[in-house]
């Protein structure tokens, strides 16, 4: 059965199975923000939600505005008109480094690991955030089980691993910050299907465990295979929404993402 | 066999003072590793300091080595305020901007010195200073051997801060990557001036020791800056280690040179050196 996607209603719930469900609660709401490089616009009146335990993701072009969006979330850029909430919490005015302890983990496009700090270092910094200090231990032992290797090359230096042990150390240290939600940017950039495929793995993993995650990608097939749902943005305004998988029969999606 | 008797004093002297020459180093160092400004001003910070201890044993009768455990915390204070005021603004406008504040800074500091303190050349001296070990056949002074016992002293407990605390971690991750590491919850004006309490602090035990081996005047301080910069051209910037080996190579190319080519020879052989360490091998000996 297949349910019309939503142009206007960037927010509107769809359940993905037939059964009845409590609406989860809203997460993230960022509500028509428009966001200026200078005096560029990047971003044109973009809203979205993201609901507890959800993998969303944000589809579109190099160029879109999605870091721009990511950056705006996580604080290193604010909006000039509309306001961005999280877990009932008005954070459009934070910066960057108070927006951490409020439970907001951004992993960085291009992994951007401290290239002279080993892995366990990189993970280590990952809880500077005072509400993440008490469970470091706990944090890093799950970390460990999500990714063995990291265990076993703790003490090497972060600029000497792969792209994909680079890519789970930024995924590590995204989630040593305790976060309610975690962003990660572009994690498939420059690596192989396999390794993405894994990391995909990771990520339900991690929603399994209460982590919501929030995904910006180039890559949108296998995107719209894993997340719940996602976003698509275009020059800096969302221009369709909905569940991965009405959008993945989408016509407008299929022929710009997948060329059939 | 004469000749080479006659070497093991200058070695043994440009090694130690090497430790006084890496403790002067490491102020200069962890500013421009971090904050990414040249504090052109660290040398005269670093007379300041050896200033602040003079008026202390002279009008308090305050031993040096205690001064040194007063200064830090005094200077550090004083760190955070200049660079949260007066460095945060001008960094913010430019690289050029620190430079020239710097700058500035240098030359209010050795005016303002001259001006209350005259002029005249100045030593910290103590009864202890004048006395020597015996080792091995030579006659080691005492102040030497506190040199090189505070530079060892210093590097182990910055090296100790840097790794083991939340906040060295945060500086040294700041230094690498300052955007991400605000995505790890640090706040990059507070790193910034807090690394450059903590290189002002430096300055000011620099000082201590400074004063204590040689006599300073008020416009020393531009020497102390050079001296600084080659200790960290030729060991590199980036680590300890570097910094340490760069100030003994840097004493003992400065005390034998004096004991092969005479005074001329202890100015000439230190610098001689470091442009060859930059001709070729740019980043230090042991730089990354």
């Amino acid at each position: 059965m297949q349910t019309p996607v939503d142009r206007t209603d960037p927010g509107a719930l769809r359940g993905l199975g037939e059964s009845c469900t409590t609406p989860a609660e809203v997460l993230l709401r960022v509500s028509n923000i428009d966001v200026y490089y200078g005096s560029l616009q990047v971003l044109c009146d973009v809203s979205l939600e993201v609901r507890s335990g959800e993998i969303v993701a944000i589809a579109g072009a190099n160029g879109a505005g999605k870091s721009t969006l990511l950056k705006t979330i996580s604080g290193l850029m604010h909006p000039a008109i509309g306001s961005i909430e999280f877990a009932g919490r008005d954070v459009t005015r934070l910066n960057a480094y108070d927006i951490v302890s409020q439970g907001i983990s951004q992993v960085p496009e291009g992994r951007r690991l401290f290239p002279e700090m080993t892995v366990l270092q990189n993970l280590m910094i990952g809880s500077y955030n005072r509400s993440a200090r008490p469970r470091r231990e706990q944090n890093l032992a799950r970390v460990y089980e999500l990714f063995p290797i990291l265990k076993e090359r703790r003490n090497q230096v972060a600029k000497t691993l792969s792209g994909g042990q680079q890519q789970m150390v930024a995924i590590g240290r995204g989630l040593m910050a305790d976060p309610k939600l975690i962003i990660i940017d572009e994690m498939s950039l420059g690596l192989s299907p396999l390794i993405v495929t894994e990391l995909f793995r990771v990520l339900h993993e991690i929603q399994a465990r209460g982590v919501t995650v929030l995904l910006v990608e180039q890559n949108v097939w296998q995107t719209l295979h894993e997340a719940d749902r996602a976003y698509v943005l275009e020059t800096g305004r969302m221009v369709l929404s909905g569940n991965a998988i009405d959008l993945r029969q989408e016509e407008q999606v299929r022929n710009a993402y997948f060329g059939a | 066999m004469e000749g080479l008797a006659g070497l093991a004093s200058p070695i043994a002297i440009g090694l130690l003072l090497g430790g006084l020459y890496v403790v002067i180093a490491l102020g200069l160092s962890l500013v421009f590793g971090v904050v990414k400004v040249i504090n052109v001003a660290h040398g005269d910070i670093v007379v300041l300091g050896s200033y602040f201890a003079w008026v202390l044993l002279t009008n308090l009768g305050v031993d040096p080595m205690l001064t040194v455990l007063v200064g830090a915390p005094v200077f550090f204070g004083l760190g955070i305020l200049v660079e949260r005021f007066l460095l945060h603004r001008a960094i913010k406008k430019s690289a050029d901007a620190a430079l020239i504040v710097a700058f500035g800074l240098s030359l209010i500091i050795q005016n303002a010195i001259q001006w209350k303190w005259t002029p005249y050349s100045r030593q910290l001296g103590t009864s202890y200073m004048l006395e020597s070990f015996a080792i091995g056949g030579l006659r080691i002074p005492l102040v030497y051997v506190l040199d090189f016992a505070a530079a060892l002293v210093v590097m182990v407990v910055m090296h100790q801060f840097l790794k083991r605390t939340y906040l060295g971690q945060a500086i040294t991750a700041a230094s690498q990557d300052r955007q991400t590491a605000e995505l790890m919850g640090i706040n990059p004006a507070r790193v910034y001036a807090i690394a450059f309490g903590i290189a002002m602090a430096l300055a000011a035990i620099a000082g201590v020791f400074l004063g204590m081996t040689f006599p300073f005047t008020p416009t020393f301080g531009p020497s102390v800056l050079i001296i600084a910069f080659g200790v960290v051209i030729l060991g590199g910037l980036g680590n300890m280690v570097g910094t340490f080996l760069g100030g003994m190579i840097f004493g003992l190319s400065q005390t034998l040179g004096g004991h092969f080519l005479g005074p001329t020879g202890q100015q000439l052989v230190p610098f001689a050196m470091v442009l060859v360490v930059l001709t070729i091998r740019p980043q230090g000996l042991f730089g990354r």
